[in-house]
């Protein structure tokens, strides 16, 4: 019996491979949610916004003969034995093991009514339904999901404010130029941006009804989001000798121990071109790891040596990017014009291009990501 | 094979395009995606199968009845 533990789009799609490339034995998927799988990155911007029904972030499960078990944690792993424990009290014996337990959202201490976090599908429900009502929104880190909300949030006519300790909004991902940039597309949506501040508590008597700032400052708020990035889910994996430095930590095959492979956004693999193990929280490589993973449990493995590629929309900005953009990467832009709203910048670190980043000019900005790699 | 793409739900990612240049292209200004063979020939298939799996969105759905 192949075991998968994690029924998101990664799980999924290392059981869609494994039928597809052939494996007929018995297989059993364990998602902790009682939603049957679905995608994550509309939740933040078409569910949220209410574009879309809910129902149409279904993904395509057809799988062939597959053990559902939802609504059910994996609590405790054996890889000795063999054996996972389970949240319902039984142990499910298995012969090869995917895990596929993606990450969480990292929360502030409060227990607070109208603080929230987003990631999953009954997140985005309850969220959304707060949103309606409020009239001062605070959202608490400016990241992709921070910014996607508050563009959302504003276009449904709330007060929106964004607090983030760094200079910038998305500058992990992409540095300062193109965070100021992003910073400015907001401001001229009227959300105001509260920037190298951090946040020192929330306040209310039962339902929050303020930000406290390390500056003393003090943020009206009806409701709260927390987006400060995810932790991996691997505490039901302490102890059992796995190594978790860096969520699940595989080779680049995505192994983790014999019989015993990881994808998604809990794993971190050996990335054969970069030398060094890393781990992508993007919808793109849930899929392509996804694959990955499932060949290497069948014996057809390959080292994994994917090119990310992620996105973000906001306002009627979609940006767009290929590859990675180490700190010391320095961006130029190589097509359209940042004057005209319209442009796709080469990030270049140590003499060659590692990744494009793309605003509004998509073709372009797929056309330059054939440069990824090469000397600058 | 029957090709068919849903253009609400592309992200523009154009992974389609870079694996079957000759069934997909996108669009100039904003990226999603447009079909360019509704029935592709049979030695494409593989290619547009592999499209339809990485999709990001999976915009792309495939009739092989």
């Amino acid at each position: 019996m192949i075991a998968v533990v994690g029924a998101s789009a990664a799980g999924l799609t290392a059981a869609q491979t494994l039928r597809r490339e052939g494996y007929t034995g018995p297989l059993t998927v364990i998602g902790d949610e009682q939603h049957m799988p679905y995608d994550r990155p509309p939740l933040s911007k078409q569910v949220l916004s209410g574009v879309w029904e809910p129902s149409k972030v279904s993904l395509p499960s057809t799988v062939e003969d597959v053990d559902w078990k939802l609504g059910v944690r994996a609590v405790g792993l054996d890889v000795g034995g063999r054996r996972l424990a389970l949240s319902t009290g039984d142990s499910l014996d298995y012969d090869k093991l995917v895990v596929a337990t993606g990450v969480s959202p990292r929360r502030l201490p409060s227990s607070l009514a109208g603080v929230h976090t987003l990631r999953t599908l009954d997140d985005a429900l309850a969220f959304k339904e707060e949103l309606a009502a409020a009239r001062s929104v605070v959202i608490v880190g400016a990241g992709f999901m921070g910014s996607e909300v508050a563009a959302v949030a504003s276009s449904l006519g709330a007060d929106v404010t964004v607090v983030d300790p760094l200079a910038a909004p998305m500058i992990r991902q992409f540095g300062p130029w193109l965070g100021d940039l992003v910073a400015k597309l907001h401001a001229d949506h009227g959300v105001r941006m509260r920037l190298g501040v951090g946040v020192s508590g929330l306040v209310g008597s039962g339902r929050v009804s303020a930000v406290e700032l390390a500056d003393g400052t003090s943020l009206p708020a009806d409701v709260v989001l927390v987006a400060i990035g995810s932790v991996p889910n691997t505490s039901w994996l302490a102890g059992s000798g796995l190594s978790l430095t860096d969520g699940v930590d595989c080779d680049s095959l995505c192994r983790a121990a014999p019989n015993v492979v990881a994808c998604g956004d809990v794993a971190s693999w050996t990335h054969p071109v970069q030398g060094r193990r890393i781990r992508v929280e993007h919808r793109m490589n849930a899929t392509e790891q996804g694959m990955a993973a499932a060949r290497t449990l069948l014996g057809k493995g390959s080292p994994y040596s994917p090119i990310p590629y992620f996105w973000t929309d906001q306002y009627d900005v979609k940006i767009q990017a290929y590859g990675t953009f180490p700190v010391d990467a320095v961006p130029s832009v190589a097509a359209g014009d940042v004057g005209t709203g319209r442009f796709a910048a080469v990030y270049v670190a140590d003499g060659r291009v590692t990744g494009v980043v793309g605003w509004n000019l998509p073709r372009e900005t797929r056309q330059l990501r054939a440069r990824i790699g090469e000397p600058a | 094979m029957k090709v068919v793409v849903d253009q609400d739900k592309c992200v523009g990612a154009g992974q389609c395009v870079l694996l079957a240049p000759d069934v997909f292209d996108q669009r100039d200004e904003d990226g999603v995606v447009v079909l360019l063979q509704e029935f592709p020939p049979a030695e494409l298939h593989d290619d547009v199968r592999q499209a339809a799996r990485v999709c990001p969105a999976l915009a792309i759905e495939l009739d092989e009845q």
